[in-house]
């Protein structure tokens, strides 16, 4: 059993793993939107579109804060590995970023005939983002490795995730939007659906043929009737969402079920986040830097334990009355 | 050499991102407190011209809070990329007052901000002042949290060294340590200061082109009133943290004067060229005994010359900085009260202000900005080489990542803020430039729609 004090870096670790997946899923419909806008047939529907990420993007972004907040505050000795490897993808997603959130403000206050260019920097940055996203996440699953089959890997990452984001911001528009919109969501959600298969898939099969450790965690008896659950969760997740792609009861007046798509998307994602943990645990990065050679002092992560545990609650909270208020169909925007 | 270039350059590219950040904090700290106020006069009054004020300006908290918020987040990674030593070796210290930042301000704010943002008609007026208060509420406490750290890293208290790593000892004392108080109340009136003027400033630029409306006196009058009373509590405010400076960091205020050797009854420097090479100024205009006098209250104290340090920060960059926010905060001074005096001679009417004073008013507009990076200029390179003041050196805790790789993303970072600058003073003109109506359904009516999200709205318009 682990001394005393060994299980804080632990918990520290899951609950980076809780905010990076928090990112994910959030920002994740949030960047799909953004990369889903060329594909709108007018205006009104880019408005629309932006409309229904309007009151949410600025507190998912900061999961990203918190996400990357606790790896530089409870791993500092991991820290500089990490984001030393990624020094370029970290500044092109922050670059993507930025040109996201400012386009966000500024189509909507600039002259009308500066508009057009803003929203293109809104998807060009929505994309940057994600495709610097899926690159890292390929990158460090692979432990950092820099052989060409895992920067190959790395690159399969980076079209499958920024594709993943589409699928969950379209099923975010089925949720959120009427009519006409609501029937492209759907289409775009069809489209995107086959990636979010393929990269599920990829990571599966790769992540163990590259790690030993990997390797044996999963496909060792009797360990894999125990994780078995697993992907059958996802894959029936999976499957149960391209059907009801195809159902009338998503889309159109009185669909009762236009919420599960997106329900179902998120679930994908948690049991696939939690694949993930599965394989990697304990390492920060992976057959390389344990959570224990990277932590911080003790003392030090107490208080921030005890910070945590008082405002993430508090948090859960806002945000739920946050997505109440602006829950229902989306609207146009207005201040005051 | 490749170390060296790494390390400027990543000196630079932090410089460029933080120059850029501090900026639209600066401005929404203090805004989301003035929004309050014209939200709660609006209530009180029922007067539209302070609904039509609260519009405009939390348009441009809107837009502030975008670009604070973006450049913030690229800073937090850039600990990581760029300085993976300060972690590594300050990590226990540093890392928890960042994590409280993010949990008890970031979250606060990003998530209330919607509200306040787009409640309107789905929450209560007092559900909607609540979310207002608690947006203002938590970039304060986020002002509270970075100063903490930053002031530790000034005057470092509270910690012990084992193995050249920072260990926590007492925790009240690393957050209030000796220059906290002095430079978050100097931060905090900055900010106020700032956003005064931005206010005057706009409503001045409205009168002037002929675009004002029933708000633009209010603003006018605010901005000034504001101004005129946050400058003096700046000034004696300034004048303490410089002797709190003096007594923890003097080789920092021997910068700022351009004293080399220390001396008795030492002069105030109006002007002067520093040259390092020499060891001494060039062109110096002066005051005689007066620096003695300020810093030390007496006219013949002594004060510590840059010769008496084995390091000290490179002279002429704060030297400069410290001037040229001096110089503002004068400025700031001369033009709030003067135009305090003449709006209190003309009835309160801002429309029978001088033209010259306007246009005084109007050129102060982005004043507060001048005197806040300056300052933090004085502050922070007044603290090199060290990270943490005489324990850690900025040079020991750079990144190996080789130099054109930070140089590319330096660049890139340039270009991007410099291009986002333009456009945000650009759509704050055009902003300022519209009519200001005092609701949603009058912008309609307008021929340059002034509706901020949707358009028209096929979908899901309200009924």
């Amino acid at each position: 059993m682990m001394p005393d004090n060994e299980w804080m870096p632990v918990v520290f670790w899951l609950l980076m793993g809780v905010a990076m997946l928090a990112y994910v899923v959030l920002d994740g419909y949030d960047l799909g939107v953004g990369m889903l806008m060329p594909w709108a047939r007018s205006d009104a529907h880019k408005d629309m579109m932006v409309a229904s990420i309007g009151p949410f993007w600025d507190a998912n972004e900061t999961w990203l804060v918190l996400g990357v907040g606790l790896l530089l505050v409870a791993f500092p000795k991991g820290q500089g590995v990490v984001l030393g490897a990624l020094y370029l993808p970290v500044a092109v997603m922050l670059v993507g970023l930025i040109l996201r959130g400012v386009a966000f403000d500024f189509r909507v206050k600039a002259r009308a005939h500066h508009k057009p260019l803003w929203n293109a920097l809104f998807s060009t940055g929505s994309l940057m983002a994600a495709a610097a996203q899926g690159w890292m996440l390929g990158r460090f699953v692979m432990g950092l490795d820099d052989s060409p089959r895992a920067l190959g890997f790395a690159a399969l990452i980076a079209v499958a995730l920024p594709v993943t984001y589409a699928l969950l911001g379209a099923c975010w528009l089925i949720l959120k939007t009427e009519g006409e919109l609501q029937r492209r969501a759907v289409a775009w959600a069809k489209i995107s659906w086959p990636a979010m298969v393929v990269a599920l898939l990829a990571i599966s099969v790769v992540t163990p043929l590259f790690s030993e450790t990997v390797r044996v965690r999963w496909f060792s008896f009797p360990n894999i009737l125990a994780l078995l659950p697993i992907p059958l969760m996802a894959g029936l997740a999976l499957v149960a969402l391209r059907g009801l792609l195809n159902s009338h009861r998503i889309v159109g007046d009185g669909a009762k079920l236009a919420w599960l798509p997106m329900v179902l998307a998120i679930s994908v994602m948690l049991v696939g986040g939690m694949g993930l943990a599965y394989s990697l645990y304990p390492y920060i990065v992976l057959d390389q830097i344990t959570v224990w050679d990277a932590a911080a002092a003790p003392g030090s992560l107490w208080l921030i334990l005890i910070g945590t545990s008082i405002s993430l609650p508090a948090i859960a909270v806002y945000t739920f009355f946050v997505y109440r208020v602006f829950g229902g169909k989306a609207t146009a925007l207005h201040y005051g | 050499m490749d170390a060296l270039d790494t390390l400027l350059l990543s000196r630079m590219q932090f410089a460029a991102n933080i120059t850029f950040h501090i900026l639209f904090p600066t401005i929404t700290i203090a805004l989301g407190w003035v929004l309050l106020f014209m939200r709660w006069r609006w209530l009180r009054t029922q007067d539209h011209a302070w609904l039509a004020a609260y519009r405009l300006w939390t348009k441009v908290f809107a837009l502030s809070f975008a670009l604070g918020v973006v450049s913030g987040v690229t800073m937090s990674f850039q600990f990581g990329t760029n300085w993976p030593g300060y972690m590594e070796r300050v990590g226990n210290i540093a890392g928890p007052l960042l994590a409280y930042e993010v949990l008890t301000a970031f979250f606060l704010e990003a998530s209330f901000l919607g509200i306040m943002l787009f409640g309107h008609g789905r929450v209560s007026e007092r559900v909607h002042m609540m979310a207002t208060f608690l947006v203002a509420f938590g970039t304060t406490m986020s002002a509270f949290w970075i100063l903490s750290l930053n002031s530790w890293m000034q005057t470092p208290t509270g910690h012990e060294i084992v193995n050249g790593e920072f260990f926590a000892v007492d925790w009240w004392q690393i957050v209030f340590n000796p220059s906290f108080p002095y430079r978050l109340t100097h931060m905090l009136l900055a900010s106020g200061l700032t956003v005064s003027f931005l206010i005057a400033g706009t409503a001045a630029w409205q009168l002037l082109r002929g675009r004002d409306g029933p708000a633009t006196g209010k603003m006018l009058r605010l901005g000034v009133t504001l101004g005129a009373v946050l400058i003096p509590a700046q000034i004696v405010m300034g004048d303490l943290h410089g002797l709190n400076t003096l007594e923890h960091q003097p080789q920092k205020v021997a910068a700022m004067e351009g004293l080399w050797e220390t001396t008795q009854g030492a002069p105030l420097l109006l002007f002067a060229i520093p040259d390092e090479a020499t060891r001494s100024n060039h062109f110096e205009v002066a005051i005689p005994k007066l620096a003695s006098l300020i810093l030390t209250h007496e006219l013949d104290g002594t004060l510590r010359g840059l010769n008496d340090f084995e390091t000290h920060p490179p002279v002429a960059p704060v030297f400069y900085a410290f001037r040229v926010m001096v110089g503002t905060g004068m400025l700031m001074l001369l033009v709030s009260w003067l135009a305090l005096w003449q709006l209190r001679r003309h009835g309160w009417q801002a429309r029978a202000l001088p033209k010259w004073t306007l246009h005084s008013l109007r050129w102060m507009t982005f004043s507060g900005w001048l005197a806040t990076v300056a300052g933090w200029y004085v502050t922070e390179i007044g603290r090199q080489p060290y990270m943490v003041q005489d324990l850690l050196k900025v040079a020991s805790l750079v990144t190996p990542t080789p130099a054109p790789t930070v140089g590319a993303t330096l660049a890139a970072y340039v270009t991007l803020y410099l291009a986002l600058l333009v456009a945000y003073v650009g759509v704050l003109r055009y902003l300022a430039s519209k009519p200001m109506a005092a609701t949603p359904a009058e912008d309609e009516a307008l021929p340059a729609s002034a509706m901020i999200q949707g358009g028209a709205a096929p979908q899901g318009a309200p009924k």
